[in-house]
């Protein structure tokens, strides 16, 4: 089956894109570019590199902006998905989706309409379980966006390692939030997959601070390098 | 595929994957969510079975049809394997794909009824499974007619939202008790 990703970029779609591309032949990555921060579908930062990530994964990447707002983005992401079939004949479109209704409902609801499958293979999954299988399959992940107590300047810029790990497991137990960022928590850019043919390596960023709880990492260069 | 617990006297419950192919990416979609819930549960177990296999149903003591995608039909090229269903005595609960191979078998047709939603269902029959009303996370596009073995146990505005055999412990539910009302499967499990 032909199928293309909804791309953000983060943990999220890179490991359902590594989870479906076992099975199947995923030809393109689709992007909303969010100019919301507060976006209720995508998330709105690291996207200018995306492009790096997708030269990482030779794969094509469909860049389709959106003001972000709640029913105009899906009318962006339909035409995102409509583009993706007309050049790439795709027959279904992945997704990160692990608890959101609201995000797996609405594509559910469009895939239907363009009589194509919708497909989330990290749909309902363990979160610490998770935890395990990025690290265990060498998953790069940093963090790059903070919006929630108790998290603070220190944990931007991050990666996810062992350590990082059992932070955020113990930060999820003791404060009842998901330890994936599942709430908005926080959120994630991949420097590193098994799929990636070259790696990511940030070469200038800064931390920027809105409020005590919530800020975010802002890469100012970045470049590919030898894995 | 077995959960943790090592207890010998751990009864199994039989999860039936109703997607397209064996170990297709739609296993982990709908059978998963399902055995989250088991994990939960002391002294059970589970098993996947996909519905191509052969399967020894009588070492179980409870069976799960789980649902598929919205644009698989598969299973439904292939109902001679689930004949078991109108042979067998242990309890089932088919889910979405599931209440659908439940009417086919029992001679009924499918019904368009589309619902990608959170729908509210409205309990019909007193029943052992739920009660009033609750919203419910719903993706099909057909719902069912119900069989005359069958009665009805609740509905939705678009049609029959859940059904049980008259004489045995078999429940159809047509929205997704995994993903939004977990409290259906456990009590399922401990019937």
């Amino acid at each position: 089956m032909k199928l293309g990703i909804l791309f953000s970029g983060g943990k999220d779609s890179n490991y359902a894109l590594f989870k479906t591309a076992q099975k199947h032949n995923i030809v393109c990555l689709i992007s909303l570019i969010s100019e919301n921060k507060e976006s209720y579908m995508f998330q709105s930062c690291g996207n200018e590199f995306l492009k790096l990530q997708a030269k990482a994964l030779n794969l094509p990447l469909i860049e389709v902006k959106t003001k972000g707002e709640k029913e105009t983005e899906l009318k962006d992401l339909k035409k995102a998905i409509k583009l993706a079939i007309k050049k790439y004949g795709i027959e279904g479109i992945v997704s990160g989706a692990i608890k959101s209704n609201y995000q797996s409902l609405r594509i559910q609801n469009i895939c239907n309409d363009l009589d194509i499958y919708s497909i989330n293979p990290l749909w309902q999954t363990d979160e610490k379980n998770y935890l395990n299988e990025l690290l265990k399959n060498k998953f790069e992940i940093m963090i790059i966006q903070i919006a929630s107590y108790p998290f603070t300047k220190n944990m931007l810029g991050k990666i996810i390692d062992e350590k990082t790990k059992t932070e955020l497991i113990n930060t999820s137990d003791k404060y009842s939030i998901s330890c994936v960022g599942e709430g908005g928590e926080f959120e994630t850019f991949v420097l590193n997959s098994p799929l990636f043919q070259k790696k990511l390596q940030i070469i200038s960023s800064e931390k920027i601070m809105e409020s005590e709880n919530g800020g975010y990492l802002q890469i100012k260069e970045m470049e590919l390098i030898k894995k | 595929m077995k959960n943790n617990n090592n207890d010998n006297n751990c009864k199994i419950i039989l999860i039936i994957d109703t997607s397209y192919e064996k170990n297709s990416i739609f296993k982990d979609e709908f059978c998963m969510p399902i055995t989250n819930i088991i994990n939960q549960i002391p002294s059970f177990e589970y098993e996947i079975k996909h519905f191509s296999e052969k399967i020894n149903y009588k070492k179980y003591d409870k069976i799960i049809i789980a649902g598929s995608s919205l644009k698989d039909f598969e299973y439904l090229n292939h109902l001679n394997k689930f004949e078991f269903i109108k042979t067998i005595n242990i309890p089932i609960l088919g889910i979405c794909a599931g209440i659908q191979i439940l009417a086919k078998v029992h001679g009924t047709n499918l019904k368009k009824c589309k619902e990608i939603e959170i729908t509210k269902t409205i309990t019909t029959k007193q029943n052992k499974l739920f009660e009033g009303e609750f919203d419910t996370y719903s993706i099909h596009n057909y719902s069912i007619n119900c069989p005359k073995e069958f009665e009805k146990l609740a509905k939705s505005k678009k049609g029959i939202h859940a059904i049980k055999h008259k004489n045995k412990e078999i429940y159809g539910v047509l929205f997704h008790p995994e993903i939004k009302n977990k409290e259906i499967i456990e009590t399922f499990i401990n019937l």
